[in-house]
């Protein structure tokens, strides 16, 4: 087993693109893309915690793995929903631009 | 170096290309397509953390649904023929503050004492992590599927066409 330092970097790493995704991308659909990249880092942290530091017979056990597959869960709902709301705004403004969509900015 | 490095150091340098490539792209396909190289090596991530149950829930949802998924939605919207510029003229200022937040979280990562890690880690395999699932998150492993309903229901209405066009 190596050290878990390095899972903890890449995860931090891969959070840092997805942040840079975030706020750079003008396209909507990109934005989600970089979303998922940021709970890919958020899942390799969940596994790493769990398999390396929760010991052998804890009532905790294999909680990481649990979280996981609930996160993988949410995500899946989060892509569906909001792809449906980004049809919708394509449908009524002809753009999924972000920096576009400023009718409701003061 | 031991074998398990060598993996993780490929792994992980496939993740990243895939990742920056997704953040950088100048065609939103490609962007997609690097999302998928990026999703299929952090499946080959979890293998290494011995979690091969989640590695093949990620290659069929992420892998499979979730990029078919954002590729649809890029056709439909008819991303690829739009001729504007897909960054915005942040980009100086988000990578500082990016960059802060790596850095940021390196030296914590790397300064924060953890705890021995176990020397012989307990492999879950398929009926360890079913039961933890079953008997223990029982409840809230309902509710995720109550969840997944509401969003489906949500999606069909959002994206229907109302009566007035």
């Amino acid at each position: 087993m190596i050290a878990i330092e390095y899972y903890l970097v890449l995860g931090a790493a891969l959070f840092a693109v997805g942040v840079y995704g975030v706020l750079v991308r003008r396209n909507a659909v990109l934005i989600l893309m970089s979303i998922e990249l940021m709970l890919q880092a958020v899942n390799i942290n969940l596994l790493a915690f769990s398999t390396y530091l929760i010991p052998r017979g804890d009532t905790e056990q294999h909680l990481g793995f649990i979280f996981a597959i609930f996160v993988i869960t949410i995500a899946a709902a989060e892509v569906g929903l909001a792809l449906g709301i980004v049809l919708r705004i394509y449908r009524n403004r002809s753009s999924v631009n972000v920096d576009e969509l400023n009718r409701m900015k003061w | 170096m031991t074998t398990v490095l060598v993996f993780f150091l490929i792994l992980a340098a496939m993740t990243m290309i895939g990742a920056i490539g997704t953040v950088t792209a100048r065609n939103v396909v490609h962007a997609a397509l690097f999302l998928i190289l990026s999703l299929l090596a952090v499946a080959g991530l979890f293998v290494l953390l011995l979690a091969e149950f989640l590695a093949i829930v990620q290659v069929l949802i992420y892998g499979g649904a979730i990029t078919i998924l954002l590729l649809f939605a890029l056709m439909l919207t008819r991303a690829r023929e739009s001729t504007l510029k897909l960054d915005n003229n942040q980009r100086v200022i988000a990578f500082l503050a990016t960059g802060a937040i790596f850095a940021a979280l390196t030296v914590i990562f790397l300064l924060s004492d953890w705890p021995d890690p176990i020397q012989d880690p307990q492999r879950p395999g398929f009926t360890g992590i079913a039961e933890v699932l079953f008997q223990q998150w029982a409840i809230p492993f309902e509710v995720a599927s109550l969840v997944l309903l509401i969003a489906l229901i949500g999606a069909i209405v959002i994206s229907r066409p109302g009566p007035e066009e």
